[in-house]
């Protein structure tokens, strides 16, 4: 690495991690169209890696150990390949629905209301 | 000169991330979100921009949808209640982020000395190996439930 370049306070990465959950967390309450909801969790789940980013660099600083650094990391990878399989399943439900109804407006799925 | 890389890519990232939520065309939504997960790790691009935010894509042109009513409109309560919750939410991790010092951080062991693949691999399948088997199972359920959903005869 470049002696020259200063790193930054891992402090700030998590507040901008702060920042876009909650852009995230707006999103899927105010939103109405089922996608659009989808995409603000997606907004969400990255911030919360970007968050174990942010601990995975605060402790590889902290030469606490080895390990415990790369598990943020590992835990990354996981979230992403959970986030995979929810978008595929979330996905074909949409479509799914929208045989079913027409459309993906989250307020016209009322169906399983008795 | 690395804090003004992070501050603009974290002003992109915050700009797009607004436009991905509230905009109400759907494919601007998407695209919108491309580029704040190209803003917050370039990496990424290969993993979401380049599989699941395709996928989305697709099925959001697949749909055809009309765009919507106003982010928000005739439902004033779940909108209070979203701006609370998420300044909550928010500020929580904002408060953790300000109390905790601000030291610097430092490249991860093994970055010098030929990457931090090497190392993140490594500990994938001997120290978390049952969580890797676990999610390798998880996203085969995925396929299979994604497929049973999709078809066209529901059962």
């Amino acid at each position: 690495m470049n002696a020259e370049l200063v790193p930054i306070p891992h402090t700030w990465v998590l507040a901008l991690s702060a920042v876009l959950f909650a852009i995230g967390t707006l999103g899927v309450m105010l939103r109405r169209n089922a996608i659009a909801i989808f995409l603000s969790l997606e907004v969400m789940l990255n911030s919360a890696n970007l968050a174990f980013a942010a601990f995975a660099y605060r402790f590889a600083a902290a030469h606490v150990a080895a390990a415990a650094a790369l598990d943020g990391q590992i835990f990354i990878f996981f979230v992403i390949a959970v986030a995979a399989a929810e978008a595929t399943v979330g996905l074909a439900l949409f479509i799914a629905l929208y045989r079913l109804k027409e459309t993906i407006d989250v307020d016209r799925f009322n169906i399983l209301r008795w | 000169m690395a804090a003004w890389v992070f501050l603009a890519a974290a002003a992109v990232a915050i700009v797009f991330a607004c436009l991905a939520v509230v905009v109400r065309n759907p494919v601007l939504n998407v695209l919108s979100l491309v580029i704040v997960f190209f803003a917050m790790a370039a990496i990424q691009v290969i993993v979401y921009s380049g599989a699941i935010l395709v996928l989305f894509l697709f099925v959001v042109m697949l749909l055809n949808l009309p765009r919507r009513r106003r982010l928000g409109k005739g439902r004033p309560l779940q909108a209070v209640a979203g701006i609370l919750l998420a300044a909550v939410l928010g500020g929580m991790v904002l408060a953790a982020a300000a109390i905790l010092p601000a030291e610097l951080g430092a490249v991860l062991p093994g970055a010098a000395a030929g990457g931090t693949a090497t190392p993140i691999g490594r500990a994938l399948i001997t120290s978390h190996l049952f969580v890797f088997e676990f999610i390798t199972l998880l996203l085969a359920a995925a396929i299979v439930g994604a497929v049973y959903l999709g078809e066209r005869e529901m059962r």
